[in-house]
């Protein structure tokens, strides 16, 4: 991102702050583990000791209560026991801490990354002095905490905005970046969609009058710094159903252990609560359990660095679940703006002069059409523009709609709408060929626009040279993404208010699955309606203030921040570089949440297995010495194999960090090639590693002298 | 083991393969597939039905929603319970009891009356000795029937709610119409039939006591104390079909269907057999019927086969590789054309070890627990695969309709965790699965292992307990026999004894919490689920019925169960396999 | 609660309609049926010898004397005892048990005139699951062949033939093991011993 701006104004007048740069943005070089965030992340995974907060985490709590016991048992026999029963206590004692720590490191880390966005956010939030319009008419200074909804004030170039509102009186340019980390000043004027201001960015240009329409406090920025602080981050359903299966099965497994001890007795083998405790611990699910908010938060943060912000958390799981997506065809599917894409001659002309007439006429038409009209001239026919020196500048005027250019030569080339260049050639004695009429209706019918290119030969007359075809194009790798949605199992519509005619031709262009043409605000409505009823998840995106009922009825309404004050509270998302593409990456961001939970779970239970291997044999071997043909790994001894587990129990959490917070790797493909492939790398590869890394371990705890 | 061995084992798929189909098409059928609303047998059984319902005072067009459902459901097994434990009471002084048995006492008429409430049918008592003749008919057989009635009524009140998607449809159904129809028209007829054709192979089925035989060798009369032996009779074909059909498990005799009157030659056997497993399969099929995908059915009967056969299999080689310790003594235990080898304690010659496994996995698979030999002479392994099925919750095929039940509990399960594994909130069959099912869902598969373990742990503390034999065989079981009560099998390792105070009750409880602490979760979910609006299945649904869905039910129920209880199997049976 | 009790009667309703059809009616129709079909068979297959029960063909029954073939232990009662079906019930590694398999074995070798070291088949040192066990295997029979042959001055290849006779095949020849019913055997025995 670039901190450079074109329209760098004065520098602002006294009284009012000047904001200062922000970046929004993340660089794509921070690392996951930013020495800054890292360093706060170490002391707050102690802070999060706190009993209050572990308790909110049942898996961990239970560890901390087991770390507690651990030590005080440790404490207690110190003096008594021999040395290498010392060492293994306090080892176990140790490392059950450490898979505490751990998990709040995790925690920590993933709040960190957050938290220094929002540090930079709320130096943004600094109190403002706003002058307040008196009813009267006359203006109080008044600081911007005081300000209250329906409050209108004054603000003038190199002010800062007091807080959000619409703007009632005039047009400013307005410095976002702020709020967007976008440097180039955007345009808001009172009336339409384009009124709304956020408190916190700057006035650049002229004065306007600004209503306030939020409480101090309330405001998008205080919104924005909570959510990226995660402050009040609630658990979203998924993550409560997560949780509640997750304490389920530290239930039974509290249950196993707490069973196994008079079947221990029974059978000649009491085992000291230090072992049982490690047990428990390395079987209840403290893999997922440490990083089950970590992957949260990460989610949250990942939308962030997409310049996306989710009111809740709900909202992002929630994309990942959508099957329907409606997408506006403008800026989102096609550019937007018209392409040349041919050139059609007429009567007696070749393409080849129709190609270079139409070059002529656009030499100095800087509209993306004139460009793209240069663009195919030059690329498909080989053309090579003409210097243009001498070459006199004809402008586009609402009168003649025409624009073209008067040749040094004396030739006269125009181009412009069907209607109105046949009205001027005819006025000025030329003939127009009976088959234009035919072509240019043919060319409106398949949604593309004609524009028709005359020119003159000095002393001749006005000749009509043809036609060329000005569609409107569909951004490229568009048909590929639709693809990949499809095979996610999402349904994309275009919605657009072209006619239908127009419509399908770019929907099969595009690739899309279905479009809505002539789409009015109810009709998209009644299309979100219908498709819920169905029971499907509808994503779409908005900006004006008449999409706010659509927003607000989609499971997923993303709004652009360029948007009115309307769409943006209707909407669960706002996405600050107002990108209608980046529905798409929501999704992705929704499903990559749910699948790093669902693969971290599943590893965390099959890892189960070898710690039962390992754990089992090292508590009955001694006693039953026929339990030693389950020691599979070959460990050393029962001390070395119950730390080796443990160990490797509390660094799996610090390993899986960079994946909690990166999430696994998403690729669009179906349901079932996902699962089968998660299954392996996470359910399998869960079965399969700790007995490498618990063996791993053991060779070195006992190289140790451990034993 | 022989060819024949084998053959035995295809023939008793072969049985099922041809079988369980169209019993489940009926079954199907008996709960409203039809589109014209008819059902079959309306002409023979619906006036009955109706003259029960109008008796009962009951509408049989109002539906339940899940609690008013659950609580009918509660209602009658708690009535049956009372009813059952008075009559056991007070059998003495009640008439038809030719063999002049005494009331039983109050902990014994309480086990015994939960036990065929449960459809668990554990044999606390022997019944040749202590039960009457009325008892056994106007008691056991009747609860035989109700509570697998109770079992189709639940698992379809279950289906109802997967498969309603419409707002006016947040009812499960009539638990008392459920239950009259899945008793009238599928368990009487079933039974009335396979009592008959087992009796004619020499089941007994008559209202005498015992009739008084002469022994043949009077030198054998002084070692056993008698010059006659007792050929006991009885209503016992009856009683057997419905035992065998409704997954009840309850003998007439103490030994069950090893007793040659229950169970007199192979060809019975290979019924019986059958008969265990043909309704929990075929209500499978059902399943996949009324939910308009027999894809789903497809996949959870070979899950629920894959269990079957591979713990059957497990136990079959170790039975007949026999027992070392005998071997070391100098007993041939081969098996040949001459002697039916093998580990043959506890065993009858006529049906040797591959007819008791096959039998063993099948009792212990579904929640049947009829036996037709001894599960705890077993070589450690042989017995470790019985114990280890019944504590994967009975769901290969499990008991009537609480088989299907656990094992759609299971692959909820699997759903929820493979759901988030592709990016979507978990969904099965269209029906999201959210934190109010996961609660549910937790419930359930916490209850049976707090009641197996629980109380085991409770009875390895307990002097008075250890009833059980010495070494980790004793561990064995008391995990056996709390591993049957909690998942409601009802099969025993016997030679403990569990009629003292504490096991009598303590059973009594894991029985109920087994039974009603699973129904009552499923139920709910079901009426969760029920009205929910259907999700529309794309190609991002996690699809439910694929091989790999399948691998994954199947890994979910070993590694839950595996986990749960791998600590205590092995100081168990392992330990005794390994000290072998 | 109310719910509760408003279902209580629908539930005593039912569970007296269920006793009657399922207590009274379904035993009772299966044995008039049963009775009047296969009479002999429901009764319990029993076995008679001058018009006197003295056993049945579906029970095992305790033989000592020599001249008898011998069943397998039981844990019925006393042994064979037909009011107490019962197994052992003992684990494969109950010292008692296996106590008692060593004598067994060596009481069989002893009876039969095997030489130490003889392998026993399975079934004659150990209990069946009901104690009733009607059957022993052909190995058994032929073992003790010789002894009950010479216990009764019969030729052994009479014995043999008898015990071939009262053999049950598995069933349709791929269900079950073969067993021979001492019952039957010894029965038959005896008339050969009178007749001859």
């Amino acid at each position: 991102m670039s901190t450079t701006t074109t329209l760098e104004p004065d520098p602002p007048a006294g009284g009012a702050q000047r904001a200062p740069k922000v970046r929004t943005k993340p660089s794509a070089s921070r690392s996951i583990f930013d020495p800054t965030i890292v360093t706060s992340a170490l002391l707050d995974s102690v802070r999060k000791l706190d009993p209050r907060t572990m308790a909110r985490n049942p898996v961990m709590f239970i560890v901390e209560v087991g770390a507690v016991l651990t030590t005080v048992l440790f404490l207690r026999d110190v003096g008594d026991a021999e040395t290498q029963e010392n060492v293994f206590s306090a080892l176990v004692a140790g490392f059950l801490w450490f898979t505490v720590l751990f998990a709040n490191f995790a925690e920590a880390m993933a709040e960190g990354r957050g938290k220094a966005q929002a540090a930079t956010l709320k130096a943004t939030r600094a109190d403002t002095m706003a002058r307040l319009i008196q009813p009267d008419g006359t203006i109080v200074m008044r600081s911007s905490s005081e300000l209250a909804i329906g409050d209108r004030c004054d603000v003038v170039a190199g002010e800062v905005i007091p807080g959000d509102g619409d703007i009632v009186e005039g047009i400013a340019t307005v410095d976002e970046s702020a709020i967007t980390g976008e440097s180039a000043p955007v345009i808001r004027e009172s009336g339409g969609d384009r009124s709304a201001v956020t408190g916190g960015t700057r006035v650049l240009s002229d004065r306007i009058v600004v209503q306030i329409s939020a409480k101090p406090g309330e405001t998008f920025l205080d919104r924005m710094i909570a959510l990226v602080e995660g402050a009040d981050r609630q658990k979203t359903p998924n993550e409560i159903a997560l949780s509640i299966l997750l304490a389920g099965l530290t239930i039974v497994f509290l249950l196993a252990v707490v069973t196994l001890q008079p079947f221990a007795i029974y059978s000649g083998a009491e085992q000291p609560i230090i072992v049982l405790v490690a047990l428990l611990v390395c079987l209840i699910p403290t893999t997922i359990g440490g990083l089950l908010s970590a992957i949260g938060i990460a989610g949250m943060d990942r939308l962030v660095q997409r310049n996306v912000l989710a009111m809740s958390g709900r909202a992002v799981e929630a994309a990942g679940d959508v099957t329907t997506l409606l997408l506006d065809k403008t800026g989102t599917i096609t550019f937007g703006s018209r392409q040349a894409a041919e050139f059609i001659p007429v009567h007696d002309t070749t393409e080849v002069e129709v190609a270079e007439g139409a070059l002529v006429s656009s030499l100095a038409d800087e509209t993306p059409e004139g460009r793209s009209i240069v663009d195919l001239a030059t690329s498909a026919h080989g053309l090579v523009p003409a210097d243009p020196t001498g070459a006199e500048l004809v402008p586009f005027t609402a009168q003649t709609r025409m624009s073209g250019m008067d040749l040094p030569d004396g030739r006269r080339v125009r181009k412009g709408a069907a209607d109105s260049v046949r009205r001027f050639v005819t006025q000025q004695g030329g003939t127009v060929p009976l088959e234009l009429l035919p072509i240019v209706d043919g060319v409106s019918k398949e949604g593309a626009t004609p524009l028709v290119v005359i020119d003159q030969q000095p002393g001749g007359v006005w000749r009509v040279l043809g036609v060329i075809r000005l569609k409107d194009t569909v951004k490229p790798g568009m048909r590929e993404r639709f693809d990949e949605l499809r095979a996610m199992g999402i349904r994309t519509v275009m919605i657009t208010g072209d006619n239908p005619l127009t419509a399908a031709a770019i929907a099969a262009e595009a690739g899309v699955d279905d479009f809505l043409a002539e789409a009015t605000p109810e009709d998209k409505m009644a299309l979100i309606t219908r498709e819920q009823a169905g029971g499907n998840l509808v994503a779409m995106t908005g900006d004006g203030t008449n999409d706010a009922p659509a927003l607000a009825q989609a499971d997923v309404g993303v709004a652009m921040n360029t948007g009115t004050q309307a769409a943006k509270e209707a909407g669960n998302m706002v996405d600050l570089d107002s990108n209608p593409t980046k529905l798409i990456e929501i999704v992705e961001v929704g499903k990559q949440l749910l699948m790093t939970r669902g693969s971290l779970t599943t590893f965390s239970i099959a890892n189960d297995v070898a710690k039962y291997f390992a754990i089992i044999p090292a508590m009955f071997s001694g006693v039953l010495p026929a339990l030693d043909r389950l020691n599979v790994m070959d460990l050393h001894s029962p001390r070395t194999a119950i730390l080796s587990a443990v160990i490797f129990n509390a660094f799996v959490i610090i390993g899986l960090v960079p994946l909690a917070l990166k999430g696994v790797k998403f690729r669009a493909e179906a349901a079932s090639a996902v699962l089968r492939r998660n299954l392996l790398v996470y359910g399998l590869g869960g079965v399969l590693v700790p007995f490498v890394g618990i063996k791993l371990i053991d060779v070195v705890v006992a190289a140790l002298g451990v034993n | 083991m022989t060819w024949q061995n084998v053959v035995q084992a295809l023939a008793l798929v072969l049985l099922l393969v041809v079988t369980v189909p169209p019993l489940g098409r009926y079954i199907a059928a008996v709960y409203g597939s039809r589109d014209d609303g008819t059902a079959p047998g309306d002409r023979v059984f619906g006036p009955l039905e109706r003259s029960i319902h109008r008796l009962c005072r009951i509408d049989d067009r109002r539906e339940q929603r899940w609690n008013v459902y659950a609580i009918s459901m509660l209602a009658f097994s708690l009535v049956s319970l009372l009813g059952l434990y008075a009559l056991l009471r007070l059998q003495g002084s009640l008439p038809f009891n030719p063999t002049d048995r005494d009331g039983v006492g109050p902990t014994g008429a309480f086990n015994t009356a939960v036990s065929f409430v449960t459809n668990t049918n554990w044999q606390w008592y022997s019944g040749e000795v202590a039960l009457s003749h009325l008892s056994q008919m106007l008691g056991l057989a009747v609860q035989n029937f109700a509570s697998a009635g109770v079992g189709f009524a639940v698992i379809i009140a279950i289906i109802r709610g997967i498969t309603r998607t419409t707002h006016r449809s947040r009812t499960l159904g009539n638990f008392w119409v459920d239950l009259v129809r899945g008793t009238v028209r599928i368990l009487l007829p079933l039974s009335f039939l396979f009592a008959l054709v087992i009796a004619s192979q020499g089941v007994v089925q008559n209202l005498s006591g015992h009739t008084s035989a002469t022994l043949v060798d009077a030198a054998a009369a002084e070692s056993v104390g008698s010059a006659t032996q007792a050929i006991p009779g009885g209503p016992v074909a009856s009683q057997v079909a419905i035992k065998q059909l409704g997954t009840n498990g309850g003998g007439f005799y103490n030994a069950n269907s090893a007793h040659p009157l229950e169970n007199p030659n192979p060809i019975t056997n290979l019924l019986e057999n059958w008969a265990i497993l043909v309704i929990p399969f075929a209500l499978v099929v059902a399943f996949g019927i009324l939910v308009r995908d027999r894809r789903q059915s497809r996949l959870l009967a070979a899950v629920m086969a894959l269990f079957l056969v591979c713990v059957t299999a497990f136990s079959m080689f170790a039975e007949s590789n026999g027992n070392p310790e005998l071997t070391a003594r100098g007993v041939d235990q081969s098996i040949s054309t001459t002697q039916s080898g093998g580990n043959l304690e506890g065993k009858e010659v006529r049906f040797g070890t591959s007819a008791c496994t096959l039998w063993a996995g099948s009792t212990t698979g579904t929640s049947n627990g009829s036996v037709n030999c001894m599960h705890d002479s077993f070589t450690p392994l042989g017995g470790l695969g019985p114990m280890f099925q019944m504590m994967l919750g009975e769901v290969s095929p499990g008991g009537i309709g609480v088989g299907l039940m656990g094992l759609l509990v299971n692959a909820l399960l699997a759903v929820f965790i493979a759901g988030l594994m592709v990016g979507r909130t978990p969904e099965y069959l269209g029906r999201k699965i959210q934190a109010a099912e996961m609660k549910l869902l937790t419930l359930y598969i916490l209850a049976m292992p707090a009641a197996l373990l629980g109380f085991a742990a409770a009875s390895m503390t307990l002097d008075s307990a250890a009833t059980y034999q010495p070494g980790p065989h004793g561990l064995s079981e008391v995990l056996y026999n709390f591993a049957s009560a909690a998942n409601n099998n009802g099969s025993a390792f016997a030679y403990q004894g569990t009629g003292t105070q504490w096991y009598t009750v303590t059973q009594g409880i894991a029985m109920l919490i087994g039974r009603f602490f699973l129904i009552i979760p499923a139920l709910a979910i079901a009426g969760s689920l029920a009205g929910r609006p259907k999700v529309p299945s794309t190609s991002g649904t996690l699809p439910t019925h694929t091989p790999l869905f399948g691998a994954l039910v199947t890994g979910v129920v070993i590694v839950v169960a595996g986990l749960t209880f791998f600590p205590a199997l092995a100081l168990g049976p392992i330990l005794e396999h390994l000290s072998l | 609660m109310r719910v509760f009790l408003r279902q209580l009667t629908p539930a005593l309703v039912a569970l007296v309609v269920f006793t009657v059809l399922l207590g009274l009616v379904y035993p009772l129709a299966t044995t008039a049926v049963a009775q009047v079909a296969f009479g002999h068979r429901a009764d319990g297959s029993t076995v008679e010898r001058d018009g006197v029960v003295v056993g049945s063909e579906l029970i095992g029954q305790p033989f000592v004397s020599p001249q008898y073939l011998h069943p397998r232990p039981s844990a019925a009662g006393a042994g064979y005892d037909g009011s107490a079906s019962s197994g052992s019930n003992a684990g494969p590694l109950n010292e008692d048990f296996l106590d008692a398999i060593d004598e067994r074995v060596a009481a069989y070798r002893d009876e039969n005139g095997l030489p130490d070291g003889a392998e026993v088949p399975v079934d004659a040192v150990t209990a069946s699951g009901s104690g009733l066990d009607p059957h022993i295997s052909i190995a058994n029979a032929r073992l003790q062949a010789p002894r009950v042959a010479a216990a009764r001055g019969l030729p052994v290849e009479d014995v043999l033939a008898v015990i071939e006779e009262h053999t049950d095949d598995r069933g349709i020849a791929v269900l079950g093991e073969p067993g021979v019913n001492v019952l039957l055997v010894n029965v038959a025995l005896d008339e050969l011993s009178q007749g001859g």
